[in-house]
């Protein structure tokens, strides 16, 4: 039916009072977002616009930008940072993602012993602080104090030990590692609860249909609960792209060796902040940051509006 | 996305100016605070240093505010022009505190009663170029050298090395032996690498200030023989150094060579105290070894901490009291005792007790002293020179580099903003 019709039939509407009390409802919440939230995103934004010239803030309009893709130096360490990044996602796709699914899938098997111990067992580390989580990683990798050599040589694979967070072929692998081992939790809850979300008549159908096992999780459970991987995907590609935290307790503000572990926020933060003898430089981190805010916000719009939009929903 | 905006959040209120002034209600007593980066050094100025000081001037209260080494050059600068900074500033050497100075944060001290205490090289670190304003009162100075074990040098039955090829063979000697490692000392955090690393042996192939002027001078470039050297001894170290050094932390280098666990720790001066308080063994130490026995040994013997004012801070008169005291002979030999290994500045003999550091100030005598390379004037640009030279030192020992190409890159950063005089 078309809405001409909807309005030929229904009366003109009663005019009601005008209902102030969802404003005043909102308003809090709008009050606090705007100021913590959209007032510093617009100033950063701003800022980025602006650079310091003969001691006076000025207007430059896109300077910045053209600075940080074309001075060799900035671009380099720009280009090295974003390149970790992706490396840094793709880990987590590749490994988080597919085991948080497996885990799930796990766990939904009914009459699974301890199921509710490993759920919780396996969601801690996500309630951990990442400065415990780095720190723990750290004692546990270190080639000095740290037991993963000692319990490597129990099952005779000493051999395979190395100074993993020192090396700058592994340490981005390993650090990437240490993150998905601390946030599987996440990916893991999200599709548990899409699993359970599916009715028994759905599965007890197939299994009329002799589809079990295996070819069930595939057939059946996997295109029910792809709305759910997709928003994982999302929350680890902005989590992962925001990520700072964790680097900068495992490998310091450097993120060495060699830049080797080094992201888009861990270069963010050093140049915003500085570090050492290099001086903060305000303009070129808040242009950064404005470029890491683009970079999501396209793999969120990428998301929303192609991928959301083609993705197949089912109601029960 | 809430992360990164919690992080501009905090971006922004941390830097805007805060409106917050304290209020100081007691008119009577003036609050001194001290902005510094010595967070080791908190209970010997809250315990020793300060009460001192208070005894003699009623009337003043001081607070000693430390915070992280790394973050303090940055965070003290925005606290400055967010007019939240203490009264007195620790000043970093050379050039960090004289751009301080150019933008009018720090006042100038050159009239300060006691300023006279000083020898014109302990003020070098904090005057203008033309040498005319001083703006801190120097406190130490830092020298560079190694720490050994002097159980583990009589067991191996191994002598102090002086030449370059002694310090190997005790190198290697310790390595067959097996009880200890060699030499203490990681590149996970960069930095080692090139303080306790490449400032530490440089000198000596670059002949101390002779090689840092003509640095800054042009006449030299860090791609010449005498600056790449020093990596290609630094290269060499790799072997000695413990099973995993890349992940061995400067916390670890220090609990390893403590525990005793290490026979040698290439050292700068900083460490006595803190080494004395662990290690329950004795210990010695040696100047950089020179390349052929007779040469003459240049040392580093850093100016490395001087104390400010803060040009818009809320009580001068306290502030300039405290620091004519810091500039008296009575702080020098309070400060020097208390913290062995910071040595005074102060052109009056400061008595020392502890043997460690008598023995890194004898070096003086037949040592030609240098400061750190990239402290002054080609340490003033982007990229930061001294940060430059961490990350290339690590790579040299990590042996993902070459020295070449080492020198090579710290050369391109430095040409790609410094012109030397002509």
């Amino acid at each position: 039916m078309s809405d001409t019709e909807i309005a030929d039939i229904e009366p003109v509407p009663v005019k009601r009072p005008t209902r102030w009390h969802i404003a005043v409802f909102l308003a809090p919440a709008f009050l606090v977002y705007t100021a913590v939230m959209i007032l510093p995103l617009i100033e950063t934004l701003r800022l980025s616009l602006f650079n310091m010239i003969e001691g006076r803030l000025a207007f430059v309009g896109f300077d910045n930008f053209a600075r940080l893709f074309s001075d060799p130096r900035l671009s380099t360490d720009f280009w090295n940072a974003l390149k970790n990044n992706v490396i840094f996602f793709i880990i987590h796709m590749l490994v988080q993602n597919p085991v948080g699914i497996a885990i799930a899938a796990m766990l939904s098997v009914p009459n699974l012993r301890f199921a509710a111990f490993y759920r919780s067992a396996i969601f801690v580390p996500t309630l951990l602080s990442f400065v415990i989580v780095g720190f723990i990683w750290k004692l546990i990798l270190s080639p000095i104090w740290g037991i993963a050599p000692n319990m490597m040589d129990w099952v005779g694979l000493k051999w395979a030990f190395a100074p993993w967070l020192g090396k700058p072929e592994t340490a981005l692998v390993t650090v990437s590692l240490i993150s998905v081992w601390q946030y599987v939790g996440i990916p893991m809850m999200l599709i548990y609860a899409a699993l359970l979300n599916i009715p028994e008549e759905v599965l007890e159908a197939a299994e009329c249909d002799g589809i079990t096992g295996w070819s069930q999780f595939w057939k059946i459970k996997l295109p029910l609960i792809l709305p759910s991987i997709g928003i994982v995907s999302v929350l680890t590609f902005v989590g992962n792209f925001n990520a700072f935290d964790l680097i900068y307790t495992v490998q310091g503000a450097l993120a060495g060796p060699n830049g080797a572990t080094d992201i888009l926020g861990t270069l963010l933060y050093r140049t915003f902040f500085g570090f050492q003898n290099q001086m903060g430089d305000r303009s070129m981190g808040a242009t950064i940051a404005a470029v890491m805010f683009l970079i999501i916000l396209a793999g969120v719009s990428l998301y929303l509006f192609v991928i959301q939009r083609r993705m197949r929903r089912y109601q029960f | 996305m809430t992360r990164i905006l919690k992080g501009m959040l905090f971006a922004t209120t941390v830097l805007a100016p805060a409106g917050l002034v304290a209020t100081e209600a007691a008119a009577q007593t003036a609050n001194l605070t001290i902005e510094s980066w010595r967070n080791d050094d908190l209970p010997i100025w809250q315990q020793k240093i300060i009460p001192a000081f208070e005894a003699k001037n009623p009337g003043i209260k001081v607070t000693f505010a430390p915070m992280a080494p790394t973050e303090y050059n940055s965070a003290v600068n925005a606290k400055l022009e967010a007019g939240t900074a203490g009264d007195l500033i620790t000043c970093r050497p050379f050039d960090l505190s004289l751009a301080m100075f150019q933008k009018g944060q720090l006042a100038a001290l050159t009239d300060l009663s006691g300023m006279s205490n000083f020898s014109d090289t302990a003020k070098s670190a904090w005057t203008t170029d033309d040498g005319k304003t001083t703006f801190c009162v120097p406190m130490a100075s830092v020298i560079h050298g190694f720490i050994y074990n002097k159980k583990a040098f009589q067991e191996a039955g191994v002598q102090v090395p002086k030449t370059e090829d002694e310090f190997f063979a005790v190198l290697e000697k310790f390595k067959k032996g097996g009880t200890y490692i060699p030499m203490a000392m990681g590149t996970k955090d960069q930095w080692e690498a090139a303080t306790m690393g490449y400032y530490n042996i440089g000198p000596n192939y670059w002949k101390g200030e002779e090689g840092r002027k003509a640095l800054i001078a042009g006449s030299q470039k860090l791609t010449d023989a005498a600056w790449v050297e020093p990596y290609k001894t630094l290269a060499k170290w790799k072997p000695y150094l413990g099973d995993g050094f890349e992940a061995q932390t400067y916390p670890d280098s220090q609990n390893l060579f403590t525990l005793g666990r290490a026979a040698i720790y290439p050292a700068g001066s900083w460490e006595i105290a803190p080494f004395k308080a662990q290690a329950d063994f004795e210990m010695g130490a040696f100047p950089p070894p020179v390349k052929k026995a007779g040469d003459t040994c240049y040392i580093s013997d850093h100016n490395d901490i001087g104390l400010g004012m803060n040009a818009k801070g809320k009580n001068p008169e306290a502030a300039k009291k405290f620091l004519a005291w810091v500039a008296s002979p009575e702080f020098a030999e309070l400060y020097a005792n208390a913290l062995p290994g910071f040595f005074s500045l102060n052109s009056t003999a400061v008595k020392m007790n502890d043997a460690l550091a008598q023995e890194f100030v004898s070096w003086r005598q037949n040592c030609k002293p240098t400061i750190r390379p990239s402290a002054a004037i080609v340490g003033r640009g982007k990229p930061n020179l001294d940060l430059e030279m961490w990350r290339v030192s690590a790579n040299v020992i990590n042996g993902t580099q070459t020295p070449e190409q080492a020198a090579a890159e710290t050369q391109k950063g430095l040409d790609s903003w410094y012109k030397p005089a002509k």
